[in-house]
Parts: C-alpha cells; structure tokens; sequence
C-alpha cells in the first residue's frame, strides 16, 4: 500500500493532470470567477457605498424580513424535525413508510410549483385560507405566514434526514438502562437521547437557514413583492436588477452570499466536529 | 424491550408528527391537485395540451438535458480527483463544491448578468463569437448548470471512495486491458451513483426558476421554460394552466427521483446479499 502510494506520488505526471487540471478549470470559471465579478462590482464605489446600498429603507427592511422569517423558520424546524426524526426511527405505527417518503418529496418538488400551492390553499379566495383571515384574523399569503410555510416546507428534509441517521446508530443499551433504573420517558430523552442530537440538529438547522436566506421561487409567488411590506432580499435584488440599480443588486447579492456561506460554513464545521468525535 | 408498548405521551407525540406533516407537506400538494381540476377534466386536459407550455416543457427539457451531459462528465472527474488526488489547497477545493446550495437563485442569473450583459466582463469575447448569452438560451443553460453543480459531485465521491480494488487487481492480473476493467469492473459499481445523480440533477435543472427569470427574462417563445411558464400564468391569473402545468413538472421531478431512488436501494440490496454469499 505505501509503496504504492509513493509509486503514485512519484507518477504524478501528465495522466493526473489531464484529470486535474480540466476539474479545476470547471470549478474556477465555474464558481470562483462569477463570485470574483460581483464582488468587484459591490466594492467598485467602496465599502461605504456598500453599506449605504444596504441601509436604504427598502433595503434594510427586506433583508431584515428576510432573516428574521428564515429565523423563525429555523427554530420551529429544529424542533419539528427533531420530533419527526424520533418518532420514525423509535416509533412502529400505522402507515410510517408512507410518512418516510414524504419526507424527501420537498426536495424534488421545484421550489416555484412549492409557492403555487401554498397560494392554491392559503389564498384569500380559497375555503382555507377564507377560513384563517375570517376566524382568526390570520393572513397567510402576501403576509410573513406565508414566507415562513414556503421556508418550512423546502427545508423541511434538512433536519429529518441529519438526525434521522445518529439516531438510528445511537446505542439503545443506555436508553434501556435509564428506564430501568426508573427514570420518565422524558427524563430519558432529556438526559440520554438529546445530548447526542444537539450537534446534527444544531448542524441541521444551520443548513436550512443557509437554503431559506437566498429562496427566492416559493417566496415570490406566496409574499408578492411589495417593498416595506412582504419583499425579501432575493426579490428586491431582482426589482434591482430590473430597475438596472446595478450598485443595489450588487450590495444586497454580496451580503445575501456572505450571510449564507458564513452559515454554511458553520454548519460543516460543526459535522465534521461531531463526526470526529463519535 | 420497552419501546414495544407505547403509552399515550407516545401515541400523542406520533399524532403530532402525522399532523404536522399532513399540514405542512400532504394538505399543499392535495390542495393543488383539487385546484387543477375544479373546473373539470376537460378544462384541465386542454390546459396541459396548449402549444405554448409543450414549446416551454421542450425547452426546459433540452436545457436541462445539456446540463446533465456536462455535469456527468466533469462531475464525475472533479469527483475522481476529490477522492485520489492529493494536492495542497484540497479542502478548499473541497469546500468550493458546496457554494452553489449557497448562493440564491437570483444572485446567481445577476453575476451572469455582470459577466455577460452588455457592460459585462466577457461581453467583448462573445461579441466576438457572435453569441447572445445574456437574454438568451445559452445563459438559461449556464444559469442551470451553476445551480445543478453539487448534486452529481456529491453522489460520486462517496463510490468513487469505497471502490473494489481487489476486484480490479485481480481483474488485470488475470490479464484484462485498462478498458475492460473499467467497463466491466469499474463502472458496474458507479453505475447506481451515476443514474442517482444524473436524476437528481435533472429533477434540479427542470425546476429551476430564479436563475433563469433573471438571465433569460421569460420571453414567451424564446425564453420561456415550464417554471417561467407557470410564473406568467400566475401573474396572468390563469389559474388553471399554472396548477396544471404546476402538477406536470412537480410528478415529473417525484417520479425521476423515486425512480432512481429504487435503482439505489436494489443495487444497496444486491451488494448486501452478495457479501453474504461471500461470507457462506
């Protein structure tokens, strides 16, 4: 094996850059250059232009809506996905294969197509959403309701399917152990299973406020794009973008990719974290 | 083991979850499907049949095919040098790979703009070409193609890493020529990653919709794929043709996925039940 390794090492010739270098090439024109572009076109005015292009009023508030839903979005996320990934793993009952599959269906379902049926159900002409507005006074479409369904729905996965898989290879011996030394179902989850799922849940969640902060298809079509009211980040950046407020497009586009790398990165740092560590 | 019986906190937490999720992803899609056919079968049939969305699906399918083609191939190599190349700068190389899940849509079709509008970067290379990216075709195509970049990667590399490579000693040992091995060795165990990827790309690259309204503009006849089809009928308020056409593309995506799923899950099984024989 190691003498293999340094026969590759030394063979480093032509073959491995014929595969090497058009990688490369791929992935540089591919993302870096585009990322290089507007990030010259942000600071072409400097940086103080670039934060007066984000502390416009109309600006400022549209990202603002945009992460305090991804937020809210997130937290409600964690805990729901959390119980999800419990109950299909612990739990036999009834129809579980059915509700397994639908779990992945977010993920294939075009974004766009996610935001008409929210509106197809919400909207203030239909019996449901009639129902809401009427008996409790709660708009859903053209209203941060909607924002935070559409975010749920295509981030929903997200969390399922990071836990989903710790659980399932966490050992049952202490759970069993717990419960025999006469601890509540509660006191068991708390103190045995939770501790284990704080990492990919938090790591999960992460990755969902990655993906929410830049949706732009099942957000347009449930918030409409009114300024100061439903827009968010991704929509103002394409109002910019028509209205040719290049400089606008250019600011809001820069702190929408930095916001979710940071995140990003966040989130992976943290899995491979935990995975070192189990 | 006591997880069998289940007492009613349990039963309670599972109706939670049932509900929650019937809310959340089954009442939507119910919703749409009811909503296609309110005005009856016959309205919903000629919707799905107009000329003006099959010109969009054929677009949207040749764009997203394109795609798939190039992503199968310089995915799989990126794949193979993540997996056996040693080189410094590899965990950036690494990290570069994920950036497409996190950039928005739109932010996206803009830096295309920025590269390739009129007062773009490249704009003095494609005149020179005589291509019109931007507003176009080929920037949908490039558009797709940023956004669809990480899925075939990500399913290569974890095969690509756990290949056989007893098999393929021994299969050159016993005298078989380079393409041999790959074809009958190699890409029998790539196979099942390959079309899981290739689907996952392309359930990707039909549902894409902010890159491209951004870079192309949706213009009906020559821009237009199925998603910005189904945006101008929303703006429009022709209802019916954006849940028909809406459904379409949706049970298109589920099933190219499913399908490619079950592929997974039996070659999964073969393997299992092979290492059995092994161990008997």
């Amino acid at each position: 094996m190691e003498r293999s390794l340094a026969h590759k090492a030394l063979k480093a010739g032509w073959t491995q850059w014929m595969t090497r270098l058009p990688s490369f090439l791929y992935l540089g024109l591919m993302i870096i250059v585009p990322l290089m572009v507007i990030l010259q076109d942000g600071f072409r005015e400097g940086i103080g232009e670039l934060i007066h292009q984000i502390t416009l009023p109309i600006a400022r508030h549209a990202i603002l809506l945009t992460v305090w839903t991804s937020a809210l979005m997130t937290v409600i996320n964690a805990i729901m996905g959390l119980m999800t990934a419990y109950v299909l793993v612990r739990y036999n009952f009834p129809g579980k294969r059915l509700l397994n599959a639908l779990i992945d269906l977010p993920l294939s379902i075009p974004t766009l197509v996610t935001g008409v049926m929210l509106v197809m159900l919400y909207g203030p002409q239909e019996t449901m959403g009639a129902f809401l507005s009427e008996t409790f006074g709660l708009q859903v479409i053209f209203a941060p309701p909607g924002i935070i369904l559409s975010l749920l729905f295509i981030s929903f996965p997200f969390v399922v399917r990071t836990i989903q898989p710790v659980l399932e290879d966490l050992d049952l011996t202490q759970e069993n152990a717990a419960v025999t030394l006469g601890a509540s179902p509660w006191t068991t989850f708390r103190k045995v299973v939770l501790p284990a799922l704080v990492m990919p849940t938090l790591s999960g969640s992460l990755l969902s406020f990655s993906r929410a902060v830049g949706e732009f298809g099942a957000v347009v079509v449930v918030a409409g794009n009114i300024p100061l009211k439903t827009q968010t980040a991704a929509v103002y950046v394409l109002g910019a973008v028509e209205s040719e407020n290049r400089l606008g497009a250019s600011a809001i586009s820069i702190l929408l990719i930095a916001i979710s790398l940071l995140v990003l990165i966040a989130a992976n740092t943290l899995e491979r974290h935990w995975g070192a560590h189990r | 083991m006591n997880l069998k019986r289940k007492s009613i906190g349990a039963w309670l937490l599972i109706l939670a979850v049932v509900f929650y999720m019937g809310f959340l992803i089954l009442a939507p899609i119910i919703s749409l499907i009811r909503g296609a056919f309110e005005e009856g079968l016959a309205a919903a049939w000629e919707s799905i049949t107009s000329p003006v969305l099959l010109e969009a699906l054929i677009l949207s399918l040749k764009i997203a095919l394109l795609v798939v083609l190039v992503h199968a191939i310089f995915g799989s190599l990126v794949a193979w040098v993540m997996v056996r190349h040693h080189f410094p700068g590899k965990s950036l190389f690494n990290g570069l790979i994920n950036i497409p899940f996190a950039i928005s849509p739109v932010v996206v079709g803009y830096m295309l703009l920025l590269l390739f509008g009129r007062n773009g970067l490249l704009y003095p290379l494609i005149e020179k070409l005589d291509i019109q990216v931007a507003f176009a075709v080929p920037g949908m195509f490039l558009a797709t193609l940023f956004v669809s970049l990480p899925f075939m990667i990500r399913e290569m590399v974890p095969v690509i890493a756990n290949l056989d490579r007893a098999q393929k000693l021994a299969a050159a040992t016993l005298g078989a020529s380079q393409w041999t091995v790959f074809w009958r060795v190699i890409f029998p165990q790539l196979r099942s990653a390959l079309i899981y990827g290739i689907s996952l790309t392309l359930a990707r690259a039909l549902g894409e919709f902010g890159a491209i309204l951004v870079v192309g503009g949706g213009v009906q006849g020559r821009t237009e794929t199925t998603t910005l089809y189904i945006f101008r009928c929303i703006e429009e308020r022709q209802n019916i043709e954006a849940y028909t056409a809406s459904i379409l593309l949706g049970a298109f995506s589920v099933l190219i996925v499913s399908f490619a799923d079950g592929i997974k899950r039996a070659q999964k099984r073969k393997q299992t039940m092979a290492s059995i024989d092994v161990r008997i």
